[in-house]
């Protein structure tokens, strides 16, 4: 079967930053608080009339400019997301349109927070299979849209963005680029992370998804480097999705990467669920903490709860 | 398993999660106010105290431990 690999990586966020300072006007919360629980300095709003389209459009944009693939190359298109406002139509097939990708598959994905890594993977299975030729690949978020401003344990972590890559075949007899899948659930704590009907709002068990992200999801990190044949002392980069400072060093930790190597992206992005890892990757590859040819590990976990990793080859 | 020896453990651990010397974690510390250790970080103490001593300390458990001797009152009971 032949190798998948990802060919760039593109991102885009909203240009409105809400700092923590705006947001002690609206509830009661501080600075130090947010900064010493969450990890966030400020993140992004997108504009009322900006919708996950758009934003997934921006970011595809990009991914594909970056990939130097002329758009009639694509032939998949998937978007992870959790949070457009109506589900219908999907976000994929307006995305590809505007992009002028012509009649390709398209689809989203609703693994929430994991997400991502979810559509990397089918991507990549995608490709391998023949089903594809190439593939873009987006996370698109507005998670504004779900919040309660008055829930403070909620209206500080999520904001909003998108981040995309394009996954392709490696040329024949060279390894994939893109390693196996270590993917799960655990719907027993489906009620962690909820939207209320009621208030069509996130709520979320912050400490009850803190101690099942600390203890879960490390032995699937280690699981995707093994299958990987990748030791983690041997990782360059490790970006696991971008939900809490605190559990992003938890982690790491456990896995011993040192801190330099590990994205920190939520410090001004915030949580954007799907949208975190490609955007962090984005921003990663733009400050040039990415090594290309290296072995990166990706990680996404949310709501579900469902998780999936694995270590792909920095383009 | 002694409460000394149960102290010395909980000691690394907290060194280990929040950073605190170990010459710090006496009995009578309370996590909040003398430690400053926040409730995420309990989480993360009672998730290593689990692996340490193979006692669970639920979230409904958790937030009753304020000071050090709570824990290791807890955990040699439970152990």
């Amino acid at each position: 079967m032949p190798g998948s690999r990802v060919l760039a990586f593109g991102g885009y966020q909203p240009d409105k930053v809400v700092t923590n300072d705006d947001l002690a006007n609206i509830v009661e919360t501080n600075d130090e608080w947010i900064r010493s629980r969450v990890g966030i300095a400020s993140r992004r709003v997108a504009a009322e009339d900006e919708t996950v389209a758009d934003m997934a459009e921006a970011a595809g944009a990009k991914a594909l400019a970056a990939s130097g693939l002329e758009p009639p190359a694509i032939d998949l298109v998937i978007v992870a997301t959790c949070s457009p406002r109506v589900p219908l139509p999907n976000v994929a097939a307006t995305v590809a349109y505007r992009l002028g990708i012509v009649a390709p598959g398209a689809y989203d994905l609703n693994a929430a927070c994991a997400g991502f890594c979810y559509a990397m993977a089918t991507a990549s299975d995608a490709v391998r299979a023949g089903s594809a030729r190439n593939v873009l690949v987006i996370g698109a978020e507005k998670m504004t849209d779900w919040l309660d401003w008055t829930d403070r344990s909620t209206c500080i972590i999520f904001a909003d963005g998108a981040g995309a890559a394009v996954v392709g075949p490696v040329p024949d007899g060279e390894p994939s680029g893109i390693g196996p899948v270590v993917w799960g659930s655990a719907g027993d704590l489906a009620d962690k992370i909820t939207i209320r009907e009621d208030n069509r709002a996130i709520r979320q068990d912050g400490q009850a998804v803190f101690r099942w992200a600390t203890t879960a999801l490390h032995p699937v990190a280690l699981e995707a480097c093994a299958r990987a044949g990748v030791s983690p002392a041997d990782l360059t980069a490790f970006i696991p999705h971008q939900a809490n400072l605190r559990i992003i060093e938890a982690i790491a930790r456990k896995l011993g990467i040192p801190r330099e190597r590990v994205a920190d992206d939520i410090v001004h992005a915030g949580n954007t669920s799907s949208a975190s890892i490609p955007l962090a990757l984005s921003r990663m590859a733009e400050q040039g903490r990415l090594e290309p040819g290296t072995p990166a590990l990706l990680i996404g976990f949310g709501a579900g709860l469902s998780y999936a990793a694995q270590v792909i080859t920095v383009p | 398993m002694t409460d000394q020896e149960i102290l010395a453990g909980l000691a690394e651990i907290i060194d280990e999660v929040a950073g605190v010397p170990a010459d710090e974690v006496t009995p009578d510390k309370n996590f909040v106010d003398d430690l400053d250790i926040d409730s995420l970080s309990m989480v993360e103490i009672a998730v290593a105290a689990q692996d340490k001593f193979g006692v669970e300390i639920p979230d409904e458990q958790l937030k009753d431990l304020k000071t050090v001797q709570d824990v290791v009152n807890f955990v040699s009971k439970n152990s």
